[in-house]
């Protein structure tokens, strides 16, 4: 066998798809939905709320990263960049008692989800301030009493945990709808596929999204999952969507149309909702497997500056309405950065609270001379 | 008290319980229409119907997820499982999930869940279907396990544990499911978790057993006591946490131990109780601390094998004989 024949055989990727350097998008975006925020029912302080909502995420963002460049906190920091308009969108679809889980990429959901950026730059910090008490940090933020249920670690393995938040819902008759976010990784996990097949089964009210923001760490999803993700629901019979995720309006119409009907007839959904992440995986990624000309190609289509140019084009708010926002929002993220700073760490006694809810019984606790 | 097998004895617990309250409901493989794999569930399905027990396709994972999913958002699951062997393919769930999230939330929200099935080894199953998982579990904070030895201590710990706001992890014996005993008939009978029993009385050496072990000590003691060497068996019941104050008392009165123990030897509960024994009563001790486990191999088919890697009476008295330096 000649030596490129028999690499193709072995190679696991197959060389067939070798880019040879050209720029090859990592996922391809749906055309977004062509209607107003009128057409909508969106009114004009919707629109401005939204803005609000996706800069503040941004801001809140761009500002964490610089402080875990200047190190004044460690851990993992997974940035949500480019994919502000999933969450928000989303949140402004669903009810506030409508259930939400996420995974590691989570600060997003959390802000719009009513985490202050002073709870969020806190837990972060790892300071007993934070939304989660300094205990679980950037990938585990939450607002259990917000309905988000918070975000999780472990590739694929909150899914199953988003259905029963859904199981629990429907036991209880409560008319609630869950929304449970993952990333395309997570297409892979064997936990997804169990959990579309029992919620087809019992009809569970769950809304099963992929963030599809084309790569699992640094594999793009042709390298990593055959087929398109969306046509998976299929095989479980599921209904499903696809649909462009870096506009604002076109995941709010598809989100709260998806809702109404999981409300109507408690029959799950899966829905990939393509986005781009601006960043790396994580802090620590050098980002070699995708060129900077690809970044730019998807940047031109970035969802806070879409929506800050429909907000003018369409006379929703002048420019100086915005600079009044953007300039508050900065300022939040600056107070809630001294905030965290300013924000003592958990006392040592804080080690040993909130392990369990009941009589808390800790081994050999006497042994342990941390303190 | 009246007469039950084990079997019985978790079933009425879980109908007490499912009877008190709404929340309560059971999932797990075969648990409704097959009236349960070893018979445990029979008869509720047809007492509380589809809503509440519920019958999961063999996706492990999935449904242990779907139970930890539903105990954060109000309810309070027991998932059964066919073995805790096959557990092992939850065990994010269990692990990284039911008995972290409280933890890693700051306390947000609480993880009413109890997955219960068979533990360990039933006769020749092989490899895969042999293993005691309850020291492995009893590794992670945030869970409570318990395996107990007699009907009546499954009817009590059950009915704490489904009222019990955190993790656990009831470990039931597939052999023990028809050994027949007396269960208290008293109306809500319950037994605390984390209290170890002293099932026999005696001065000459302190025995430690708890689950299908507790019943290979009995055997054993039965024989040494013909030998007149008189056997306390302490009964910890719950693995973790561990009653270890009962276990030194005991220790301090017959000044030598043996623990017998289901799992493999490296750091399983021998290993822990032996090495809390000697640091808290390192001075009443005339004998080291001897513990009878499985030898670190995995389950052989062979009978003869098999037979040779289950821990008996013979090596117990063995290691009694041992500690008492009487052979």
């Amino acid at each position: 066998m000649a030596k490129k024949q028999q690499e193709a055989f072995f190679t696991p990727i197959g060389l067939e798809n070798s880019t040879n350097g050209k720029v090859e998008k990592s996922v391809d975006l749906p055309e977004p939905t062509e209607k107003s925020h009128k057409d909508l029912d969106l009114s004009d302080d919707d629109v401005l709320s939204m803005y609000e909502q996706m800069y503040l995420q941004r801001r809140f963002e761009e500002r964490a990263m610089q402080m875990y460049q200047k190190g004044k906190f460690g851990g993992f920091l997974h940035l949500y960049i480019g994919q502000e308009a999933v969450s928000t969108g989303t949140v402004f679809a669903l009810n506030d008692d409508d259930d939400i889980i996420t995974a590691y990429r989570d600060h997003g959901w959390g802000l719009v989800r009513g985490v202050t950026p002073k709870e969020g730059m806190a837990e972060l910090f790892g300071k007993e301030t934070g939304c989660s008490k300094g205990k679980g940090g950037s990938m585990h933020f939450a607002k259990v009493e917000n309905h988000f249920w918070g975000g999780y670690g472990i590739v694929g393995g909150h899914i199953p945990i988003g259905g029963g938040i859904a199981f629990a819902n429907k036991y209880q008759e409560n008319d609630r709808v869950t929304a449970c976010f993952f990333g395309d990784g997570a297409v892979d996990q064997g936990a997804l596929h169990e959990t579309l097949n029992m919620s087809q089964l019992w009809s569970l009210p769950c809304i099963y999204v992929v963030e599809n923001n084309g790569y699992s760490m640094g594999t793009s999803a042709r390298r990593h999952t055959v087929n398109e993700i969306h046509e998976r629901s299929k095989g479980y019979g599921m209904k499903s969507a696809v649909f462009n995720g870096m506009d604002v309006f076109t995941v709010y119409e598809n989100m709260r149309k998806i809702a109404e009907e999981v409300r109507k007839d408690s029959k799950p959904w899966f829905v990939e909702i393509r986005t781009y992440r601006y960043r790396g995986h994580s802090m620590s990624d050098p980002q070699k497997y995708r060129s900077k000309e690809e970044l730019e190609e998807y940047q031109k289509t970035d969802p806070v500056e879409r929506l800050k140019k429909y907000i003018i084009d369409k006379k929703v708010a002048g420019k100086k309405k915005i600079e009044e926002i953007e300039e508050r929002i900065e300022e939040e993220v600056l107070e809630a950065i001294d905030y965290a700073e300013d924000s003592p760490f958990p006392e040592n006694e804080a080690l040993f609270e909130d392990m369990y809810a009941d009589e808390p019984h800790f081994h050999d606790r006497d042994d342990f001379k941390g303190f | 008290m009246a007469e039950l097998q084990f079997r019985e004895a978790i079933r009425e617990a879980i109908d007490e319980e499912m009877d008190r309250d709404e929340r309560v409901f059971i999932m797990g493989e075969e648990v409704a229409e097959y009236n349960g794999a070893y018979k445990v569930t029979e008869g509720m399905l047809d007492k509380y119907g589809f809503r509440r027990v519920i019958d999961t396709p063999i996706s492990e994972l999935g449904f242990a997820g779907i139970g930890v999913g539903a105990a954060m958002n109000g309810l309070r699951p027991i998932v059964e499982f066919m073995t805790f062997n096959f557990a092992v393919l939850a065990a994010d769930q269990i692990i990284n999930h039911a008995s972290k999230a409280r933890y890693m939330l700051g306390g947000q929200l609480d993880i009413p869940i109890v997955f219960r099935g068979p533990n360990a080894s039933a006769g020749q199953l092989g490899a895969t279907h042999s293993v005691a998982y309850d020291s492995m579990y009893a590794q992670f904070p945030g869970m409570s396990v318990i395996y107990p030895s007699e009907p009546d201590d499954a009817k009590g710990l059950l009915k704490s544990a489904i009222r019990n706001n955190d993790t656990v992890l009831f470990m039931e014996s597939e052999q023990m499911y028809g050994m027949k005993g007396e269960v208290s008939e008293e109306e809500d009978y319950i037994i605390p978790i984390g209290k170890a029993k002293v099932k026999r009385e005696g001065d000459d050496v302190t025995i430690v057993a708890s689950g299908k072990m507790y019943h290979i000590a009995k055997q054993a003691a039965d024989q040494l006591e013909k030998d007149g060497v008189e056997a306390e068996i302490i009964d910890p019941r719950t693995i973790k946490p561990l009653d270890i104050e009962t276990i030194i008392e005991s220790v301090k009165k017959t000044n030598r131990c043996v623990i017998v123990d289901e799992a493999h030897p490296f750091g399983g509960l021998a290993a822990e109780a032996g090495f809390l024994i000697q640091r808290d009563a390192f001075d009443y001790l005339d004998a080291p601390v001897r513990r009878v486990t499985l030898p670190d191999v995995s389950a052989p088919f062979s009978k003869s094998l098999f037979d040779l890697w289950l821990p008996d009476a013979k090596q117990v008295i063995q290691a009694v004989n041992s500690v008492t330096y009487r052979g």
